[in-house]
């Protein structure tokens, strides 16, 4: 699904004030105090803290997570869910 | 790897919701469980506004903005609407919170379910107006510190059952849900989605800013509330009560003692709180065992 919407014509427009684009205009990873980083040789790939992500921020590329920092507001879910203890929270700016 | 819920994600990131929300994370995965050919419509409540701002949204799918009371009848207009254009495929979910179903939205919510429309009705229960400044609704719980509740007078009526208050509707289908168990979630909603007529699914969604608690717990908090029968895990099908989970219970104290709209209650208030939770788990059995008959 393509991540703006396009309308061809006037014609096409709903009779209503319609919504055009998606929130990822808003980066929200500016409002983060804490950085997720995750430790790889710990990682088992159980995709847990995929799945309670509530940014739905963390991407799955070849079947291990990737944290987009565009979008992590370092809520600190995905730490504490980890089975593993892969995930360490670090402060911003250090 | 093995993932247990479905890949597509309907709700996109950048939305304006507070670090650690529970509500959002009931709408991602209700969003997986029924699919692109679903049409949201949500009422006044924290949704509104972490949303986002006009002209973007967060949701890949059509949404409805409508007042704060008329989440269920704008519904209806919607189902109706899909009625007259022969889209019979197309769910339609209403997404309201503890205010616009427990208080505000309670008579078109009655009304539409005495009508039996054929839609979803969701309720995440964040146990509080939380979105204008944390007052107390009709689904806050004994004991709890709001910001019209305060410590000295702390709030002393109980939850409103709204699941009965439903299943006494002749509702087809109604149930629990709960962010820690989002595969159970996403079952209730698909087979919610196979029913025709009124759903009902109540989802308590943990708030860290209205909850006062950090950010990292609101999973934690949800399965707690699960484990120590606060809010227990079941489902109505026409008048048929089964629990989901019959948790080896835990002492309520784990759970209240996380949150710091609890912090102020006394040993006595507090076993008060664990009675209450212990009769109401014991109704709900008897309520289970007597619909098995």
């Amino acid at each position: 699904m393509d991540d703006e919407i396009k309308y061809k014509n006037v014609k096409e427009l709903p009779p209503m004030t319609v919504s055009t684009g998606l929130m990822l205009v808003n980066k929200t990873g500016s409002w983060r105090s804490l950085r997720p980083i995750i430790d790889e040789d710990k990682c088992i790939s159980c995709m847990i803290c995929w799945k309670y992500c509530p940014e739905a921020c963390i991407d799955i590329v070849d079947d291990k997570p990737v944290i987009n920092l565009d979008y992590c507001k370092g809520c600190a879910i995905c730490a504490e869910e980890c089975p593993k203890e892969a995930i360490e929270m670090l402060e911003e700016g250090k | 790897m093995r993932l247990t819920l479905p890949e597509q994600e309907l709700m996109s990131s950048g939305h304006k919701g507070c670090q650690g929300c529970g509500g959002v994370m009931a709408m991602r995965y209700a969003l997986k469980a029924l699919g692109e050919d679903t049409i949201v419509v949500i009422p006044a409540c924290c949704w509104t506004v972490l949303e986002g701002e006009f002209p973007y949204t967060s949701l890949r799918v059509p949404l409805l903005h409508t007042a704060f009371e008329t989440a269920a009848s704008a519904s209806s207009g919607v189902r109706a609407a899909l009625r007259v254009k022969g889209k019979d495929d197309v769910n339609v979910m209403a997404w309201a919170g503890d205010g616009g179903t427990f208080d505000i939205g309670m008579q078109a919510l009655s009304g539409a379910v005495e009508r039996n429309e054929d839609f979803i009705y969701v309720c995440y229960d964040n146990e509080g107006y939380m979105n204008t400044g944390i007052q107390r609704s009709s689904s806050t719980p004994y004991g709890a510190w709001t910001t019209t509740t305060p410590v000295d007078a702390f709030e002393k009526a109980h939850k409103k059952n709204m699941v009965d208050i439903m299943v006494s509707h002749d509702i087809p289908y109604a149930a629990t849900a709960s962010i820690a168990y989002p595969e159970d979630l996403i079952r209730k909603l698909n087979k919610a989605k196979s029913i025709e007529g009124a759903k009902f699914i109540h989802i308590l969604a943990p708030c860290p800013s209205g909850w006062r608690c950090a950010s990292n717990q609101t999973v934690k908090l949800a399965r707690l509330a699960v484990e120590t029968n606060v809010f227990p895990l079941y489902e109505v099908e026409h008048g048929k009560y089964t629990i989901n989970r019959k948790p080896r219970k835990k002492p309520a104290k784990e759970y209240l003692s996380l949150q710091g709209r609890f912090r102020h209650i006394s040993d006595e208030v507090a076993a008060e709180i664990q009675e209450q939770i212990d009769a109401g788990w014991e109704k709900l059995l008897k309520k289970e065992k007597d619909s098995m008959e």
